[in-house]
Formats: structure tokens, sequence, C-alpha cells
């Protein structure tokens, strides 16, 4: 048990094994994209009501799960590295806040194409759309303030402080839509119970969730592995790993 | 021996929180500045959106919170940087009492300060703005309890911002996403009170809330100021 934990703050042994995940992960990650929105896109069924323009739900709602999920994983990273001193704890939470804040965008930006063919607007005033506006700027916070620090190690902690206090932020974003019911529906999928959305267009839509999983994966695992390099660009296990000596 | 050296929490707290109050008396720009800024912007809405009464009325609560919001960020501001440049905030740390609780003397006095006058000087603002003077409790009651979450939050901002340079805008973008759920609260109590709804379940969100910040943001405050002393 002991070695498992030592063994994860040792950077070598993390880049090796980012060297030995990224390979099959990838992959996948690449079969599952493609899968997903071809049968996403163009093989379900038309909605009755919004016709062709509900297929951008194959991103927009992946990216809105994975943008608040990353958060968690950026918050579980926070508290690893606060209360063990965890020094890759640190480094993941790094690698996740830009993507974590990209995945956001990328729900925020999908919403907007979607909401003006299905609601005449742009941009509407609606708690789910605010709170997910709300979680941008909480990335963009952790990223600002590990930026405005010399001194890295202190920065982590200072964005692992951040973190925990921005996680109370989190229920407040999933009970907003009970809070102030507007315009945005409900959520529609629920895995107890019957859920509202017709099973042929939900798997493709739970592929695409989990593709989106592993990109999310791969791409804070990419940016560890340089992030590694980087503040490593001295050692000699690095030049040999690379070298491949 | 270990009780000459035991530190009585009350008075360490009392001592500390006279030591803040003598502070702003002695430089009471601190005080007024974030009041007049109140004022000013207030003064500014009605000349960027017209006089009429009914409009700014209307308008009324979500003016009167978001700039109390924004003279609560001044106050965030300058909250630690005094005592980080003379070494107070060190001597803190290494007090005997819990820095999570050494802290919260400073929140106490300048709350007094802030959010206490704020919301006690809010009804005229109201007034000026043209809510009816029926709101004016909750009002005040509204204000009482945002300040001081807003306080609490900001001074986790603070904590964490004080050593780093340029701080203060950092510190805006940090603290205003979470003073969301204030803002959302607080402007529902005053437009529940103002169209003859129930304001109460607003109200005792905000009580929630600073029931929660005042448990919860002192440790989160003391983390800070350890990392921000790079203890």
């Amino acid at each position: 048990m002991w070695r498992i934990i030592h063994q994860f703050g040792s950077p070598p042994w993390v880049y090796r094994f980012c060297d030995k995940v990224i390979p099959w992960l990838m992959p996948i990650t690449i079969v599952a994209l493609l899968v997903g929105s071809v049968w996403g896109l163009l093989f379900a069924p038309t909605d009755y009501k919004q016709g062709d323009s509900y297929r951008i739900i194959y991103i927009h709602v992946p990216a809105a799960v994975v943008a608040l999920a990353g958060y968690y994983v950026m918050a579980l990273a926070g508290l690893v590295s606060l209360v063990w001193r965890v020094k890759l704890a640190d480094t993941a939470m790094r690698a996740a806040a830009p993507i974590g804040a990209a995945y956001t965008a990328i729900a925020l930006i999908t919403g907007a194409i979607w909401g003006k063919p299905t609601w005449g607007a742009w941009w509407v005033w609606d708690a789910r759309i605010t709170s997910m506006l709300i979680l941008f700027f909480l990335y963009v916070g952790v990223i600002a303030l590990f930026e405005a620090y010399e001194n890295k190690s202190a920065a982590a902690r200072a964005c692992a402080v951040l973190t925990l206090v921005g996680t109370v932020n989190i229920p407040i974003i999933y009970k907003s839509v009970d809070w102030w019911y507007s315009l945005h529906q409900p959520a529609s999928i629920k895995f107890t119970g019957e859920s509202a959305i017709d099973p042929s267009m939900l798997y493709p839509l739970l592929l695409m969730i989990g593709a989106f999983y592993c990109l999310f994966a791969v791409t804070v695992l990419l940016n560890m592995r340089a992030e590694l390099a980087w503040n490593h660009r001295d050692a000699s296990w690095l030049k040999q790993l690379v070298q491949g000596t | 021996m270990t009780e000459a050296r035991d530190i009585d929490i009350l008075h360490f707290c009392r001592s500390q929180t006279l030591r803040h109050l003598m502070l702003m008396v002695r430089s009471p720009s601190e005080v007024i500045n974030p009041l007049l800024f109140f004022l000013l912007v207030i003064v500014l809405f009605p000349l960027g959106l017209g006089p009429d009464p009914e409009q700014l009325s209307l308008l009324a609560p979500g003016i009167l919170w978001v700039v109390a919001l924004l003279s609560n960020l001044m106050i965030c501001m300058r909250l630690f940087v005094d005592d980080l440049e003379d070494g107070s905030l060190e001597q803190l740390a290494m007090a005997r009492v819990p820095l999570s609780i050494a802290v919260l003397p400073q929140l106490l006095a300048s709350w007094l300060a802030s959010g206490l006058l704020l919301s006690l000087v809010s009804p005229i603002f109201g007034l000026m703005l043209g809510l009816p003077l029926e709101v004016a409790p909750v009002l005040v009651a509204s204000l009482l309890m945002g300040t001081a979450i807003m306080l609490l939050l900001g001074a986790v901002g603070a904590a964490l911002t004080v050593g780093v340079q340029r701080g203060g805008i950092l510190l805006a973008l940090l603290i205003l996403p979470l003073y969301v759920p204030i803002l959302i609260a607080g402007t529902r109590a005053l437009n529940e009170a103002l169209q003859g709804g129930d304001p109460t379940v607003a109200l005792a969100l905000l009580g929630a809330g600073v029931t929660g910040g005042l448990l919860l943001a002192p440790l989160a405050i003391a983390a800070g100021v350890r990392v921000s002393l790079e203890l």
C-alpha cells in the first residue's frame, strides 16, 4: 500500500506510467469519438420537435458533464496535495485546469449555437447556463492564481484551497435547475427510473460521454507528462527515458 | 506553568478586535471611502438609466446589491495588506491561538466598520432609488447577512492573494463568481418583499450561508494566510 503511494509521488514512475497508458487510451478515445459522432450525427433518429438541430446534444452534453466532473477531479487532486503534500497531485491539478476550462467553453459555445434555433436567442440568462459560466470563471480563476505566484509549490497549495472553496459552488450548479426553473429543460437522463430520452438517441449519447471522459483523461495525462518533462528538464532519468537507453 | 502560558482565547479576540477598530478610528478614510464609493456608484445609475422613479424602483434591488458587492470587494482588497507589510500577520500565525480563530477578530472589526454601517444606512440609498420604506427591514436584514458572507468569502481570496503582485484584480476574478449565490438570494429577498411575497425563504438561505461560512471559511482563510506567508 505504502509503496503504491510512494510510487505515485515519484516523477519517473509517473512519467513512465503516462508513457504506458497513453498509447492504449488514445486509440480507444479516437475510436469511441468516431463511432459516437457518426452514430449520433447520422444514424440516430431525427427529433420530431427540434428536427436535426438537436444533434448538437452529442457534443454539448458530454462537454458539460465532463466540465463538471473535471472540477471534481481538480478538487480531489487539490485535497490530496494539501493533506499529503503529494507533488504529483499538484501536477494533476495544474494539468486539469486549462482542459476543464476548455470543456466548459465548448459546452457554453455549443449551448449558444443550439439555443439560437431552439429558443430564438444566442444567450438566455437561465440558471444552468449561468452556472456553467460561473464554472468557467472558477476554472479561469484557478489558472490565473497559479500564474500569479512565483513560487510554484505555494501556487499549487493556493490553488488547492481555492478549488476546495469552489466545490461549494458545484452543488449549487446541480441544484440550480430545481431552484430557479426556467427556459432550460430539466435534466433528461436518469439512471434510475424511465429516462425522458429515447434509447435510440440515448446510447450514442452515453457513448459520446464515455468518449469525452477518455479524451479528458488522455489530454490530462499528456499535459501532465509535458509538465513533468518541463519541471525535470535537467534530470538524468528524463534524458535516459527520452533517449531510450 | 502551563496555566500561565495558556492564552484566554476570548481575551485574545477582544483585544485583537479592539486593536483593529482602533486602527480604523485612526485612519477613518478606510471606513468612509467604501461608503462614499457606494453612494457615488448609486448616483451613477439614475444618471445612466434616466430619472423615471418607477423604472428605478424596479431596478433598485439589483443596483443596491451589485454596488454593495463591489464596495465589499474594495474592503477585501485591503484586508491583510497592512498586516503582512508590518509583520503582524506573521505574529498572528505564530500565536498560540489557532490561526483560523485568530483571523476572526479582524473580520469582525471590518464587518462592524463596513457591512454593519452600510446595512444601517442602506434604507437612505434605497429611498433615493425609489424603494418604499416598508421594505427597509428586509433590505437591512439581507444586507447584514449578505455582507457577512461576502466578507468571509472575500477574506479567503484576500488571504490567498495578499502576497501576490497586483493581487487586487486577481482577487476580483477569484471571488466574484463565488458571490453569485449571495447576490441571487439577496435580490430575491428584496423582490419578494417588493411584490408582497414572503422574503423569509431567501433570508433563511442567507442565514444558512452565514452559519456555513463562519464554520468553513476560517479554515480556508487560515490555509490561505499560511500559503501567503510560505509557512
